[in-house]
């Protein structure tokens, strides 16, 4: 594989956000994933989320396992650092870094094998931890960069390329998140833009641990007809639940819309997420019901999407470590070291 | 009959207790008190793997002398465990002496002629003082101590001295073990001969100002003076103590007085592979992360230390060694990770080890571990072991220089990307080997990049050409030549005179080795010792080799670990390198040493090769 460069000569034309940055600029190098790639599409949704969201590039650290999946942070925001870790153990990583520098934006980036099937501890963990990150879950059902295995997310009764019948019970980890304490969990489809970008957003805006369980169909190997993660499967199997628009602190959110059908929802940082309602008797706030309805549709042999649980409330790592404002990686050695005179009490203590 | 043991401030008193009974801190109140003589005292835990009522033993060696090694052999019993009691009363040298507990009367066959049994009815006096259960259970650890100091010739006045002060502004509890230490002495006072024991303290001057310290205790110090702000961890005996500690120091110097905010972040990970991870998070952000864990915590963190070691992330890991393999014997000492460190993950990799002798070389190899790590950018390994982590052991005390600057390394500022200096995350530069880094976040459109632990060129970009490999991982071994000349370097003890032989020893084997040497010079065999205190191994180390016929190369560990490390690393001749090893858990001996140099020196193994070349 090469690395292809893309020209990087702005058009004039090309609209600018409010932190003075074009769309071109959050972009990356060319993708080297198969064409048509639900990822790529989940890379350009981030491309969107973070233009729109006036998000300085170089304030958000991109962090993945191993995969396809995990390869895409290279093709999108090539002005933010990136780090490709081990296969699923980015949240350890992921969680070491948050710890260092509070001040980033955290974008978690892994395949369903990378964290249901090898990485399921690490993801329980960061969920339940509580790490402010967003974390995309790119979910085809197979392993696609070794050549087609299920993953542990496959659903029971799906059928492999090669005819090989999944008997296993697929993991939900959208479902799992949400029992583990994540504060905001959502589900989306590659092939919804108009319904993943918002919630990407969201999910960025978001100020605790937020997942987005993504299905992102593999054209490789998990396309064909017999597989639920195909582009066929989904499309005709989505129950959205909801649709959501984002305003950051500064926008005044001035809407009127019917009670019951448009929900507001503000959150400790300010930002408002608008919900509307496709599910008219869904209510996201409700753990235990949520758990119940995804359960429920899944056993009509539905995907539910939207906006699934969101828990405004919950205090994050940091606080509930208590760590000083600043960023502990930029502390120094007057911050950091007792000195000298310190050192001998400690020793007198010790004679 | 035998000859009673007589010895002033020479002995090894074994105390024989029961886990849970609240014994440790008295037990520790002996051996203070007798450093407070002015007596240099080496005390050890052996202890089960279990929390309650499991046999435990406390030893402690009085050695005027200074030696701080584990002497071996055991001069007095206080025998406060029935269960042991045959065990500890075998153990006895003969001449010998057993304190033990007299309430109930125990038949003649339960002792042993050839030792002076000192009966004390500990759980009589305890039952007519005190009424509370849990009093009694305690204050009888006080009158055994009370007792001892009377046997011994240990100033209660001192003894006293250690309640005022661990009991400071809590003068009941001063008075009532006042009061139980004494109950134990006047009963021997008054009721036994007062030569009945030869084991005697006499006041010295030999301890000066050393400090009383824990190795895990002592890392955790180097690591909050060493700037750690991030540390993550999961338990593993015998290094949980070290994150433990590492938390109550931060607390205390490390929590804003104006806010009350945390200087430091402290997650219990929920394994080694979550904890590692979390670390090389941290140092790829930025911050001084370390660990602590010991050999299965190891095992796990490979794949991870790969990575940090390839993609080039400042880590540090304290690894308080236990005896292995798998899960071994957790709560006994080894050094018998060294391998599994120098070379942790697949592919060539190299680690930089170091090798700390006492508590503050743990408290000043963390720091410098610390700063290592962000010098060369790759994961540093203390490697401790449960001897010097979880014993008091006496040693200088620590030392810290106001003024001393953390070395942060090569991080390019958002200034020097600003006037447009070249940044290549693995291009070399300056010729050590050693690249410049950029910090996430630091300077909105340069110096960011991909880390990743697949093959990259200078630029950090993806690749998979040969060369672009090859050229990366030489550069890697240049760099790690580049620490040779930056880690500890070995310490050298000249035998005095011109000899053939020399010995190499590292880690907690230093106090054993020197009291070996000194007794083997004393016998006539002069050897040059060479302690060595880090791995990539300075030209000293070869030349040290190459300057001796025979090097016996002592360790606790059964393949001779270090020894292959030398073979492999330096390229010497195996046959100059003879293996003493030590592994049964025990701390080494010099008794040991010396038995293991003499015997191979009777069977002529040793006899000096003729040159080949002059
Ligand atoms: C320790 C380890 N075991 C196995 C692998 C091989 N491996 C690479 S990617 C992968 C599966 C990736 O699946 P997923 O996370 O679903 O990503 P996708 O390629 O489907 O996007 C495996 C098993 C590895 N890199 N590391
Ligand atoms: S193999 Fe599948 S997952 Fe991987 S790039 Fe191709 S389509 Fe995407
Ligand atoms: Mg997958």
């Amino acid at each position: 594989m090469t690395h292809i460069a893309k020209p990087r000569l702005h058009h004039p034309s090309l609209t600018r956000n409010a932190v003075g940055f074009t769309r071109r600029d959050y972009e990356g190098p060319v993708s080297t994933l198969c064409a048509g790639c639900g990822h790529d599409s989940i890379s350009a949704a981030i491309v969107q989320a973070c233009f729109e969201q006036d998000i300085e590039p170089h304030r958000v650290a991109k962090l993945s396992g191993i995969g396809c999946s995990s390869k895409t942070p290279t093709y999108f925001l090539g002005a933010s650092h990136g780090f490709n870790t081990v296969h699923g153990r980015m949240p350890s990583v992921l969680t070491g870094a948050a710890l260092a520098n509070r001040e980033l934006i955290y974008l978690g980036v892994s395949g369903d094998g990378d964290s249901a099937s090898i990485g399921l501890g690490q993801f329980a963990h960061i969920m339940r931890r509580g790490v402010n990150m967003t974390y995309i879950v790119m979910n085809n059902g197979v392993y696609g960069l070794t050549k087609g295995q299920f993953s542990a997310t496959a659903d029971r009764g799906s059928v492999a390329k090669r005819g090989a019948v999944n008997v296993e019970s697929g993991i939900d980890l959208a479902s799992l998140a949400i029992l583990m304490g994540a504060s905001f969990v959502a589900r989306s489809f590659s092939g919804d833009k108009a319904q993943l970008v918002p919630l990407i957003k969201a999910a960025i805006s978001h100020p605790g641990p937020a997942i987005l369980d993504v299905v992102s169909p593999c054209v490789a190997f998990n396309n064909h007809k017999g597989s639920t993660r195909s582009y066929d499967h989904v499309r005709e199997h989505n129950a959205a639940l909801n649709r959501l628009d984002v305003f950051s602190p500064a926008e005044p959110v001035s809407v009127d819309y019917a009670p019951g059908t448009e929900v507001r929802i503000e959150q400790p940082n300010g930002t408002v997420l608008l919900l509307h309602k496709l599910a008219e008797d869904y209510d996201p706030s409700d753990k235990a019901g949520a758990l119940a309805h995804i359960q429920a549709r899944e056993t009509a042999g539905m995907v539910t999407t939207g906006l699934l649980y969101l828990d405004p409330g919950r205090r994050d790592l940091h606080g509930r470590l208590n760590t000083v404002a600043a960023p502990l990686a930029r502390l120094d050695e007057t911050a950091l070291c007792p000195g000298a005179a310190a050192l001998a009490a400690i020793n007198d203590a010790l004679r | 009959m035998t000859q009673k043991l007589n010895a002033i401030n020479d002995f090894v008193v074994k105390f024989a207790n029961v886990n849970g009974s609240g014994s440790a801190s008295a037990n520790e109140l002996f051996a203070r008190a007798i450093l407070r003589m002015g007596v240099p005292v080496s005390p050890r835990n052996i202890f089960p793997s279990n929390i309650q009522g499991l046999p435990t033993w406390y030893e402690v060696r009085v050695s005027g002398a200074g030696h701080l090694g584990r002497r071996g052999g055991v001069d007095m019993v206080v025998a406060m465990n029935p269960e042991t009691w045959k065990q500890d009363l075998a153990e006895l040298t003969p001449g010998g002496y057993l304190l033990h507990d007299s309430t109930r009367p125990l038949p003649e066959s339960a002792f042993r002629k050839d030792v002076t049994t000192i009966g004390v009815p500990l759980t009589a006096i305890c039952n007519a003082t005190y009424s509370d259960p849990r009093q009694r259970q305690l204050f009888k650890n006080i009158l055994y101590v009370g007792a001892l100091a009377q046997l011994m010739g240990i100033e209660p006045a001192v003894i006293e001295t250690l309640f005022a002060r661990q009991y400071k502004g809590k003068e009941p509890l001063i008075a009532s073990n006042v009061k139980a230490m004494r109950l134990g002495r006047d009963w021997v006072r008054d009721n036994l001969p007062a030569d009945i024991c030869g084991l005697r303290i006499a006041r010295a001057d030999a301890v000066g100002d050393m400090i009383f310290a824990e190795g895990n205790a002592a890392a955790a110090l180097g690591a909050v003076w060493g700037g750690a702000t991030v540390c993550a961890w999961y338990p593993i005996t015998p290094s949980s103590s070290v994150a433990e500690a590492f938390e109550g120091y931060c607390k205390r110097y490390r929590t804003d007085a104006a806010t009350g905010k945390a200087r430091y972040a402290i997650v219990q990970a929920e394994d080694e592979l979550a904890s590692i991870g979390m670390v090389i998070g941290a140092g790829w952000n930025g911050a001084r992360a370390f660990t602590a864990t010991s050999g299965p915590g190891i095992s796990l963190m490979t794949e991870f230390i790969g990575l940090a070691y390839f993609a080039e992330i400042p880590s540090v890991i304290v690894n308080v060694q236990r005896g292995g393999p798998s899960t071994g014997m957790p709560t006994r000492t080894q050094q018998s990770d060294l391998l599994s460190c120098a070379y942790a993950s697949n592919g060539d990799t190299k680690h930089v080890l170091l090798f700390p002798e006492d508590p503050r070389e743990c408290f000043d190899f963390t720091a410098a571990a610390l700063d290592l790590a962000e010098r060369l950018q790759t994961p540093v390994f203390v490697m401790s072991d449960l001897d010097i982590g979880m014993n008091r052991r006496l040693c200088r005390p620590f030392a810290w220089e106001d003024g001393r600057r953390y070395d942060r390394g090569k991080v390019m500022t958002a200034e020097e990307l600003e006037v447009g200096k070249t940044f290549g995350r693995y291009l070399d530069v300056d010729g050590d080997g050693i690249p410049w880094r950029t910090l996430p976040g630091t300077h909105p459109s340069r110096g960011a990049f991909f880390t990743r632990g697949t093959t990259k060129n200078a630029f950090a970009r993806y690749s998979e050409e040969g060369a672009d490999y090859v050229a990366n991982m030489e550069r890697l071994q240049k760099k790690f030549a580049t620490a040779r000349a930056l880690v500890p370097p070995p310490e050298l003890s000249p035998a005095g005179r011109p000899t053939a032989w020399g010995a190499i020893s590292y880690g907690s084997t230093a106090p054993a080795m020197a009291e070996a040497l000194a007794t083997l010079v004393a016998d006539g065999h002069p050897l040059d010792a060479l302690r060595l205190r880090a791995f990539p191994f300075p030209d000293s180390v070869r030349d040290f080799i190459l300057a001796h016929d025979k090097v016996f190369v002592v360790e606790q560990n059964r393949d001779g670990q270090m020894r292959s490390l030398l073979v492999n690393e330096l390229d010497v001749d195996p046959a100059r390198l003879i293996a003493v090893l030590h592994y049964d858990g025990t701390p080494i001996t010099a008794r040991f040493i010396i038995a293991a140099i003499r015997d191979r020196l009777a069977a002529g193994v040793v006899t000096p090769l003729e040159r080949a070349v002059s």
